[in-house]
């Protein structure tokens, strides 16, 4: 405990040069997805059931498609980061692990795309 | 080093005790739930993700799709789906009362962990009564 000088641990790098980044960053996604999940929580449910037109009608606001595509990215890592604590907690072979890891940046990534695509070209109106 | 391990046969170590081990508490329950919903939210994306590109795809593509959701199975998932989320989000909100260093005391843990289960349930029926309502599923009375 005593074995690292004061300006090392206040660095947050030990011999891993690396600490809190996920702590602080699924936060920060979680700060977001709090504002804007409710937000698209409320817009799927009144458009629950709706014409095509008028979802993309609802989506051509800049305001609307802005934020969902936000919400995407910060879902995003948001997922990945908790995905990844859950393997590395269960998952201890080497191999077998590296490759959920893989996969779950795939997926995450993957979804990632495929939302913000269609939010954008419903948005755009194509 | 490695000479000494290859030689013996490795004895059984002690273990921590699982979770079999402790009488199920509140506060360890909706930990549990928070992952377990967590890992929901994560596959029920691809839920979000179809019906965005579904909806971008087409009309004809978009009413199969959102046929499907109408369904009974349909609807059980996303009732299922959308407690996850509301359940998840309000762990989340007591992670952050808990990052602060406060509410850690026994009485407030099990408040905020009791608090997260009752207004999930009730923040999850009270969106989709707002659904049946402005569906016309229920009666404009209620």
């Amino acid at each position: 405990m005593a074995m690292i000088t004061p300006l090392k641990r206040a660095r947050g790098l030990g011999s891993a040069h690396e600490g809190p980044e996920h702590f602080v960053r699924q936060r920060l996604t979680a700060a977001a997805n709090v504002v804007l999940a409710p937000f698209a929580v409320g817009l799927i449910a009144t458009l629950a059931g709706a014409d095509l037109a008028v979802v993309k009608a609802t989506l051509s606001h800049p305001a609307v498609a802005i934020a969902l595509v936000a919400l995407v990215l910060s879902m995003a890592v948001h997922m990945r980061i908790g995905m990844q604590i859950i393997i590395e907690d269960y998952v201890h072979g080497e191999g077998a692990k590296v490759l959920l890891l893989l996969a779950n940046t795939f997926f995450t990534g993957a979804v990632a795309v495929v939302a913000i695509f269609a939010v954008m070209k419903l948005s755009f109106g194509g | 080093m490695a000479d000494a391990s290859s030689e013996q046969p490795m004895r059984a170590r002690p273990l921590s005790p699982h979770l079999q081990i402790y009488r199920p508490q509140i506060n360890m329950v909706m930990s549990i739930f928070h992952r377990l919903t967590g890992v929901t939210l994560y596959f029920g994306s691809l839920l979000l993700a179809w019906w965005l590109l579904a909806a971008a795809t087409g009309p004809d593509y978009f009413a199969f799709v959102n046929g499907l959701f109408a369904t009974w199975p349909g609807m059980v998932v996303l009732v299922g789906y959308s407690w996850a989320l509301i359940h998840h989000m309000l762990g989340g909100l007591r992670h952050f009362v808990w990052d602060t260093g406060t509410g850690l005391d026994i009485a407030s843990v099990n408040i905020l962990s009791w608090g997260t289960i009752v207004l999930s349930v009730l923040l999850t029926a009270g969106l989709w009564l707002f659904i049946a309502w402005q569906r016309g599923w229920v009666a404009p009375w209620l």
